[in-house]
């Protein structure tokens, strides 16, 4: 099943940075992902996220606020089925 | 007739690794702590033994003066910013703008502005996230005023604007700069919220459907600390280039503009030291720690501290991409009020201080 990746933000630069570094860590494990950005306040506020970057898999609010790095992400990412 | 026999295999392995795996952390630590220490005290008379003794410049030469000045202030900013940005943020990765919200929703103004302030200095806020904190704070019923409040503590009052004035000159005017900040804050929001500037608030905020708040995942100590120091190398980096050219002004100043120089034309008694800082410090665009090393070399030479404080804050409280980020959901009525609002508070605290000090 492929996974559903969301990084949500308005387009500053951590937010571009966390999407690089989500798509990093998606070729490094190899994961079967679609990661996709969304820059529309009211998407990104309808799911209860205040503190952008923030990043969404499968749904689910996994991290807001903090760009995660590389290693950080790839770790977390593999936990995901 | 036995009791069921609970599988317990696992529960003891994995009680004694993570506290292997944690001791390892705290002695980590510790180690980074005292080596920060050593490195902070033996600043100093390293560079006096290298330039001085070691390559013989001259100690009393402006030249000798100068450089020692570059490179023991260089070296002793970037100690105190790595300290200081890595502690608040594993101080700040407790907090969170979603927590905030929820602290201070349904609250009514006064005592919830002094909240906003606070939580402004300590939760984790990237500019980009003005636009949903408003939304989401307009939500849950925080009034606008109060909103204002931590929208202008957030940036207003810096941790590195704070460690580094302790640093330079100690912990009162480190105290003042806090409790100025704070007052601002809260007198700023709380007079626009008296203004009832919900009208000059754009109408789809408040139509804007914010959802509930993600259930957050308690992060692992080891996560924190990762944090903690990506965070300083990404702010280390940014900010050095401003700081080099911050200490560089303030070495040639330092060296070459003569003691009390400014104290006749600009000292505390000129009236017009001040707005004149503030006007200048509004759209320039840098961090604390590039201003900082100035504002130690310009006090040096007979600024008044009052007009350097208005300054610094002046710089660091509005900046041109957050105002830009703002307009979405602010009228031009209000970011203008907004802009003035904060900046007569920052001029007012710089003529007590100067007057103070």
């Amino acid at each position: 099943m492929t996974t559903e990746i969301r990084v949500l933000g308005p387009g500053c630069a951590k937010c571009r940075t966390l999407l690089e570094n989500t798509k990093e860590a998606v070729a490094a494990l190899g994961l079967d992902a679609n990661v996709e950005e969304i820059h529309d306040v009211a998407e990104i506020v309808a799911r209860g996220v205040l503190s952008t970057p923030a990043l969404v898999v499968n749904d689910e609010v996994v991290m807001t606020g903090h760009v995660m790095s590389v290693p950080s992400l790839q770790k977390m990412l593999s936990k995901v089925g | 007739m036995s009791a069921p026999v609970h599988p317990t295999v696992s529960a003891p392995a994995l009680e004694t690794r993570r506290p292997r795996a944690d001791t390892h952390l705290w002695f980590g630590l510790a180690i980074a702590l005292l080596a920060w220490v050593a490195l902070y005290r033996v600043n100093g008379p390293f560079w006096n033994w290298l330039l001085f003794r070691t390559l013989g410049l001259d100690a009393d030469s402006r030249l000798g003066e100068t450089i020692r000045f570059f490179v023991f202030d260089t070296t002793k900013i970037l100690l105190l910013l790595a300290g200081i940005i890595f502690l608040v943020t594993i101080l700040r990765s407790f907090m969170s703008i979603e927590r905030t919200r929820a602290l201070l929703g349904g609250r009514r103004e006064g005592l919830a502005n002094v909240a906003a302030a606070g939580l402004g200095v300590i939760t984790p806020f990237c500019s980009c996230s003005a636009v949903p904190a408003f939304i989401g704070f307009v939500s849950a019923g925080v009034p606008i005023g109060v909103t204002l409040s931590f929208l202008i503590s957030s940036p207003l009052v810096n941790e590195v604007a704070l460690v580094l004035l302790y640093g330079m000159f100690g912990w009162r005017i480190a105290l003042l700069y806090l409790s100025a900040g704070l007052f601002i804050a809260i007198v700023a929001g709380y007079g626009l919220g008296r203004m009832h500037v919900e009208r000059w608030v754009e109408p789809f905020v408040f139509e804007t459907k914010v959802g509930a708040a993600p259930s957050g995942t308690s992060i692992p100590w080891r996560e924190r600390v990762q944090m903690a120091r990506e965070e300083d190398v990404k702010i280390v980096r940014k900010v050095l280039p401003y700081l080099l050219v911050g200490i560089g002004l303030g070495a040639v100043i330092h060296g070459w503009v003569p003691a009390s120089f400014f104290a006749r034309y600009a000292g505390p008694g000129n009236p017009f030291a001040v707005p004149f800082a503030v006007l200048i410090g509004i759209p320039l665009y840098s961090n604390a720690a590039g201003v900082l090393p100035l504002v130690e070399a310009l006090y040096a030479k007979g600024l008044g501290m009052g007009t350097l404080l208005a300054f610094m804050m002046a710089v660091v409280a509005l900046s041109l991409p957050e105002m830009i980020l703002l307009r979405r959901v602010l009228k031009p009525k209000l970011i203008a009020a907004f802009i003035g609002v904060v900046a007569v508070g920052i001029l007012l605290v710089g003529y007590l201080f100067n007057a103070v000090l």
